[in-house]
């Protein structure tokens, strides 16, 4: 994460490595979450690679600064160049963009109710 | 950079050598030699960001025909099996064809780190692929990416279409394809401050897409960690990411590693013949321990005499100990 925050600003690069502190009210529940992270991640029917893609793409969704460096930098050590990675942004956008466009149906369906 | 600076950039970390020291209980020692690494001169004819050793086409330090001679007396040893010429590109050294042959005539394997390039470049090299199948050289080249973003980021404009052809020339001698005995291996280094994926993650997107995007085939990649030193340590330092970098490598160090890494079974050899644990130590004019009795291929009788010596290590070490290892020869797990 960059580092041209100030120091009151919400999110600071430094608090990434903090991550492993959540379990720290609430260890086992911590515990169960980061296993299943690390289950989660692990080469299956999807390689870590195309895991890596995906996690960045919905990072971007969530817009989570943390998770955008995090895999950002898993797809560069990946073998991810910036045009792979930038096709999973638009990936985001798209299904974002989708999402709010195909809303548009039930705006059609609710104004051909009410209309004469 | 003078090697002193760059070894006092990399010093604010927990100590390396004080680490290993602790979880052994005395130095990192050598194994037995099995294998001299020459480094023939800085001459290359590209000039890569990553390049431990400042390497370019004004580089005019280069290994002259008596250090050669001294050193094919070491390789008659029968405890070396392994001779691994790098560079700058050691091609260009004009007695590398005749050491290769003398090599090869004492029944040494002999690799070369071949840039790829080189074999595009000039008259002189157009038989040298041939002469590199002739002699049954084992090839390791590097090729950071499997497109050309950042193949030629990293190495220079034009580096990925030349590389390529020279690849298609190697495949159409026998070089990479199954059953021809003829090595090709290539080398993955990480295309800035992260360290590689492990080699069964990309080795099989490599292979898919330079068959199909190229028709090319290759024996295995290897991925070599980026060692913080010389022009990437520039960078690092340049580009804010040194601290960072310093302390991913620190975080990922794995002690079982310490069973592979290639300063045990290794010996580096300067283009002026000095000794050193590995060519990262001799660029950074870090010497084999004074215990070996000798430190320059002047003052060496047999290379018993190194032998389990003890390994001169630096916080840069970091760079092959960490998650997997890193060596020339790739991860180390």
């Amino acid at each position: 994460m960059s580092n041209n925050h100030g120091p009151d600003c919400y999110y600071q690069g430094k608090d990434l490595k903090k991550f492993g502190d959540i379990t720290k009210h609430s260890p086992d529940l911590g515990k169960k979450f980061f296993d299943y992270y690390s289950a989660v991640f692990a080469p299956g029917a999807l390689t870590e690679r195309e895991k890596s893609l995906i996690a960045l793409a919905v990072a971007h969704a969530v817009q989570c600064p943390y998770c955008i460096d995090a895999y950002t930098t898993d797809c560069i050590q990946k073998g991810c160049d910036e045009a792979q990675m930038m096709e999973a942004v638009h990936v985001t956008a798209a299904i974002r963009g989708g999402a709010s466009l195909v809303h548009g149906v039930q705006m059609m369906n609710h104004a051909e109710k009410k209309l004469l | 950079m003078k090697p002193e600076e760059q070894l006092s950039k990399i010093q604010n970390v927990e100590s390396f050598e004080a680490k290993v020291g602790a979880q052994l209980g005395g130095p990192l020692r050598a194994t037995s030699i099995t294998t001299l690494q020459v480094n023939v001169g800085k001459l290359c004819n590209q000039k890569c960001k990553h390049c431990h050793v400042d390497a370019g086409p004004d580089r005019t330090e280069i290994m002259e025909r008596p250090t050669f001679e001294k050193l094919l007396k070491l390789a008659q040893s029968p405890q070396i099996t392994t001779v691994d010429l790098t560079g700058g590109a050691p091609e260009m050294n004009p007695h590398f064809r005749w050491f290769v042959s003398e090599l090869r005539a004492l029944g040494k394997k002999v690799i070369v780190r071949c840039n790829l390039t080189i074999l595009m470049v000039g008259r002189q090299n157009a038989d040298l692929a041939q002469f590199f199948a002739d002699h049954r050289i084992h090839v390791v080249s590097s090729l950071p990416y499997y497109e050309k973003s950042w193949t030629d980021r990293q190495r220079g404009e034009g580096v990925f279409d030349r590389s390529i052809q020279a690849l298609k020339l190697l495949n159409s001698l026998g070089y990479g394809k199954s059953g021809t005995g003829l090595e090709l291996d290539l080398v993955v280094n990480p295309p800035g401050a992260v360290l590689p994926a492990t080699q069964g993650t990309l080795e099989p997107v490599y292979r898919e897409s330079l068959k199909r995007n190229h028709s090319i085939e290759f024996s295995r990649l290897i991925t070599i960690t980026n060692m913080p030193i010389s022009r990437f340590l520039e960078f690092l330092e340049r580009s804010g990411n040194l601290e960072s970098y310093l302390e991913t490598l620190v975080n990922a160090y794995n002690p079982a590693t310490l069973e592979k890494v290639m300063c045990r079974d290794l010996i580096s050899v300067s283009w002026d013949g000095w000794l050193y644990d590995c060519d990262f130590n001799q660029m950074l004019e870090l010497k084999v321990d004074p215990s070996v009795g000798a430190t320059h291929l002047d003052q060496i009788e047999s290379i018993e005499q190194l032998n389990r010596r003890p390994i001169v290590m630096r916080n840069h070490c970091y760079g092959c100990t960490a998650g997997s290892g890193s060596s020339c020869g790739g991860q180390l797990d």
